[in-house]
């Protein structure tokens, strides 16, 4: 009798301490957490608006001397290389056109085979389902000899307009995933009703399935603008040659690699790099993390 | 009116018509999206596979067209040259290190903002920003805040006792640490670029974890807490299992992305000082060689180390769950 309630006692002890702990580590964690992830980005901040020879000085320094603090350095390196600068600026424009060029193409390829794959059933349809999702997953090495080959063949290496067709490739297997969960989830009765009404399927599918659609169309939209604006591999592969078309991405590589471009104007040029990025997200971070996780929580 | 005669006409029609026309609406829209994968994925990586069994460089592809001259000697090349299995176990090292170290740092942030606090909302939009920010933006930031000249990181570090000089973390290759005087060699630029792509991938996997424990029934726990489990045991016994799929699945897609990444390590290191990882030898051969034929084997020899892995997980899984009673 005794022993149990003793085992009881110390079960509970247990309980207690353990509540104790971790109502101690939790915060600690949470806190280290905000700071691995903030503090690089506060960094890159903070070096941006900095003379190099300040960094030089005291590189130790996580603050800005009042005296210190210029801009200058964005505006050297956002000017175009006439003018001394860097030519950021120019290199946003391309990284824009390609980034927009994929996100269109992509979803004009995307829609028509998540909406089949999702809602209807077809001779095949699991199995170019199956296809669709382990495209997702073959590496991008395997894709980047034959497409460099075929590139350098038909002259397009070099070219933004061929950069955009890499980045379909890239994009729309994981576009079709993202989208095929949305239709989906759209009820049958809402296209029935249209098609009782007289309405073709492709009449269907516009007029009613798309806008019903739209916050995951946004969603996908936007996965695929960060996939291409942040891509690096193919446009190092194809565009090293032409400085004027560089993306934002590979020219903060390119010069970083060397010696001339100071690390503080760097960092500015990365701060441009990453700031459409992650307005772009916290502008619709939801939507974005319901459609990558959903069908996470399913099981 | 007239939707009561075409609900008539309707039920008269077999319903063998009806799937006969879903097949064909089906195939009519899967068509472009189909085509459009054939060709920028699938018959590119088929040419892969083509490529790796001939001897081409790049600049006589166009006289000898897409058939001809079928050989081994790239396979060859690939095995015999010096540093291949070195660079393989390089890179099962680095994949390993980051797949578990990304999912266990996602799993313990997901389990530290399950419960509401202030700021929560703000804090898990946050730690998104190491995933979704460009990764040419954060190597820079890391490459100069690691850097031995310029660093915050040696800064502050060296006024730690037992620091020493300036520690250059992305060139050196073993570095040799002593902890109570023994003293053991560490592979500092593996260790680096394994902790920065744990930073930049544990939001993937805390994304996962968040939404699958957001699911976990309230009354689970409870049950588990009026019977006396403690914090741990309540984890251990009742939050795990059901995390564990979840866990499963960011391992093998975590894994498959790492296995082939290339941009993480090549702008840290190059490939030097130990991170030469197979990825970035196939852009190596691709673009210092123009070695189409080796580039191409190596990346199949890749993908197929890489198929082989899965499909012992794959194997192992299933004869689990057959074991396991029903």
């Amino acid at each position: 009798m005794s022993g149990v309630t003793r085992r009881r006692g110390r079960a509970a002890g247990r309980a207690r301490f353990e509540e104790r702990l971790f109502a101690v580590v939790r915060p600690v964690v949470i806190v280290l957490l905000a700071a691995i992830t903030l503090v690089p980005f506060a960094y890159m901040l903070m070096l941006s608006v900095k003379p190099v020879d300040a960094l030089l000085r005291n590189p130790g320094s996580l603050w800005i001397a009042a005296e210190d603090l210029t801009f200058a350095t964005y505006g050297s390196v956002l000017r175009p290389a006439s003018e001394g600068g860097q030519g950021f600026l120019g290199m946003l424009l391309n990284s824009s056109v390609v980034a927009l060029a994929t996100v269109l193409l992509t979803l004009a390829a995307a829609v028509p085979g998540a909406y089949a794959v999702g809602r209807l059933r077809f001779f095949g349809g699991r199995h170019v389902s199956a296809l669709f999702l382990a495209v997702y997953l073959f590496p991008a090495t395997l894709l980047a000899v034959p497409l460099f080959v075929m590139f350098a063949k038909m002259g397009l290496s070099g070219s933004l307009a061929g950069l955009a067709v890499v980045y379909v490739a890239q994009t729309v297997p994981v576009s079709v995933h993202m989208l095929r969960n949305y239709f989906v989830t759209v009820p049958a009765g809402v296209e029935e009703a249209a098609a009782i009404d007289g309405a073709s399927r492709l009449q269907t599918v516009v007029r009613i399935v798309l806008p019903l659609s739209l916050p995951t169309l946004t969603a996908t939209g936007l996965y695929v603008f960060v996939i291409a604006w942040n891509e690096f591999l193919f446009a190092l592969l194809f565009l090293t040659a032409e400085p004027g078309r560089w993306t934002v991405s590979l020219g903060l590589q390119q010069l970083a690699n060397g010696l001339e471009v100071s690390k503080t104007v760097l960092m500015a040029g990365s701060v441009v790099l990453t700031v459409p990025v992650v307005l772009l997200f916290l502008a619709a971070e939801r939507l974005l993390t319901e459609g990558l996780t959903s069908g996470a929580d399913k099981g | 009116m007239s939707t009561v005669r075409s609900g008539a006409r309707k039920r008269r029609r077999p319903p063998r018509t009806a799937a006969a026309r879903e097949n064909r609406a089906g195939l009519a829209f899967v068509a472009p999206t189909f085509l459009v994968v054939l060709a920028v994925v699938i018959l590119p990586i088929l040419w892969t596979v083509l490529l790796a069994f001939q001897d081409s460089a790049l600049a006589d592809i166009q006289e000898d067209g897409l058939l001809g001259r079928w050989t081994l000697a790239n396979f060859e090349q690939v095995f015999g040259s010096p540093g291949f299995w070195s660079s393989l176990g390089t890179t099962l090292l680095y994949t390993a290190g980051a797949t578990a170290g990304s999912v266990l740092l996602g799993l313990i942030a997901a389990l530290a903002l399950r419960r509401p606090f202030r700021g929560r909302g703000a804090l898990r939009a946050a730690m998104l920003l190491p995933y979704v920010a460009p990764v040419v933006a954060v190597a820079f930031v890391w490459e100069v805040a690691l850097s031995p000249q310029y660093g915050v990181v040696n800064a502050w570090g060296s006024r730690l006792p037992g620091w020493g000089d300036p520690i250059a973390f992305l060139t050196t290759r073993s570095y040799e640490a002593g902890v109570f005087g023994v003293h053991f060699d560490v592979p500092l630029a593996l260790l680096t670029v394994i902790a920065f792509e744990t930073w930049r991938y544990f939001p993937f996997a805390f994304l996962f974890v968040l939404a699958r424990l957001q699911a976990v029934p309230r009354s689970l726990e409870e049950a588990a807490e009026v019977d006396g489990a403690t914090l741990t045991q309540r984890f251990r016994y009742v939050l795990l299992p059901q995390l564990m799929p979840v866990i499963a699945l960011l391992c093998v897609l975590r894994f498959i992305m790492t296995f082939n990444k290339f941009d993480d390590v090549y702008l840290l290191t190059g490939g030097g000082a130990g991170t030469d990882v197979v990825a970035v030898r196939v852009y190596d051969f691709l673009t210092s060689r123009f070695d189409v034929g080796a580039a191409s084997a190596q990346a199949l020899v890749l993908a197929v180390v890489l198929m082989a892995l899965l499909g012992i997980y794959f194997a192992c899984l299933a004869e689990r769950v057959q074991d396991e009673p029903a």
